[in-house]
């Protein structure tokens, strides 16, 4: 039996049925990023001073990611008109560059931005240990300027087995750069470009250790929220792929060649979907990246 | 803007259809590029000191809201959809706000002030 009103509208609803039951879907899925970020505002209103990281995700790397999306964002509506005005060569085209653009934002997410952080720690110190750290921080000068204070030193670090190893005293923190000049006023704000860590070595001994983690979503209530969303936005980009890629392999071709409009509209749900995670991603990115 | 009508199945409006898309199509690059130069006036937003953090977010809302809106209206194409659309929109509208009035809840607790 045929599926019904894949082409033509249905009467009572005045919608043929993937649109209305890609917008049911979309709906659902407002619900479920709005609770995250609802999870977010609340985790960032609770944070106490200090303890909401600015500044150390890679700014050009997510813009780069941004553009690329908004560009696969064109693409797929481009491939949509192209098919309504059965071209299927531009068709074609115009969805392996989509198909590209998700892969390219995979990819660099997945080995370029999360593996840095796994291998990027933050030594979080306990409050009467702050001072003696004093060179490292700069919350003398922060506390005057009404700044929020630092309690965390972060960079490489360079005996990891200290971690494990009862013996070992202290750990060895080649510092970020703003540990290093913590008085410079060009480091009160995040820097644009990502400035790795240096060789300058901190010893900071265990005692006047809280904890010491990765900049994995066990760090912080920041990257906690960092990797749950980006990660259900990634899956959703993934999705998305998988799904382009279906349209746009010879068995699509003869669907097209069977029913043009209904390729179409295939393309049209489909390219929904991909601005929702598009208009998603919009919010990401200055949430976490910039703010 | 509007979508652009359902295909002629006459082929003499074919030709007149096909020009009707490619006008949207224009539109779609524009928007594109109006996005692209919204995400880079974002970024340099975000290094300019509006006075508190509370304000810096305020304004990167604010951008980001106009491009989310510009992606609904024009690629989603609600600029111009039937109703029955509308209705669904509305309803989950009015429900993420709760969920964002739950924080609200919980942030001030006015069950026990």
């Amino acid at each position: 039996m045929e599926i019904p009103y894949t082409i033509s509208t249905r009467p009572d609803t005045g919608l043929w049925n993937a649109k209305i039951g890609i917008w049911l879907f979309l709906a659902s899925e407002v619900m479920l990023f709005g609770g995250l970020f609802s999870a977010y505002v609340f985790l960032r209103l609770d944070a106490q001073p200090g303890e909401w990281p600015h500044g150390l995700l890679n700014v050009p790397v997510g813009t780069m990611n941004t553009a690329i999306l908004i560009m696969s964002s064109v693409t797929v509506v481009l491939a949509w008109a192209a098919l309504k005005m059965r071209r299927y060569n531009a068709y074609w085209w115009y969805m392996l560059a989509t198909i590209m653009c998700g892969i390219i934002f995979l990819f660099v997410k997945l080995y370029y931005e999360w593996p840095q952080k796994f291998e990027h720690y933050g030594v979080f110190l306990k409050p009467s240990a702050l001072e003696k750290y004093e060179q490292y921080l700069g919350n003398n000068r922060r506390t005057e300027k009404g700044m929020e204070p630092r309690i965390e030193i972060s960079g490489h670090l360079h005996n990891p087995e200290a971690i494990k190893d009862a013996n070992i005293k202290e750990y060895e923190i080649g510092l970020d750069p703003v540990y290093v000049d913590p008085n410079n006023p060009t480091n009160d704000r995040p820097h644009f470009l990502y400035v790795p860590p240096t060789d300058n070595i901190a010893k900071i001994d265990k005692e006047d250790v809280e904890r010491i983690d990765s900049f994995g979503p066990w760090h912080s209530a920041y990257f906690a929220s960092y990797f749950t969303i980006t990660g259900l936005h990634g899956a959703h980009v993934l999705a998305g792929v998988l799904v382009f890629i279906y349209m746009w392999l010879p068995v699509s071709k003869r669907l097209y060649q069977h029913n043009p409009e209904h390729l179409a509209n295939r393309v049209e749900v489909s390219g929904l979907f991909w601005h929702f995670v598009d208009l998603v991603w919009i919010f990401v990115f200055p949430l976490f990246y910039l703010l | 803007m509007n979508n652009p009508p359902d295909i002629a199945q006459d082929p003499a409006e074919h030709e007149e259809y096909a020009h009707n898309v490619q006008k949207h199509v224009r539109g779609y690059l524009t928007v594109g590029a109006l996005l692209l130069a919204f995400t880079g006036i974002t970024v340099a937003l975000s290094y300019v000191d509006f006075g508190t953090r509370k304000a810096n977010i305020g304004v990167a809302m604010l951008v980001a809201t106009l491009k989310a809106g510009l992606v609904a209206a024009i690629f989603m194409h609600l600029a111009a959809e039937k109703r029955l659309i509308y209705r669904v929109l509305i309803f989950t509208g009015f429900f993420v706000l709760g969920l964002f009035w739950l924080i609200f809840l919980a942030w001030y607790n006015p069950v026990v002030r």
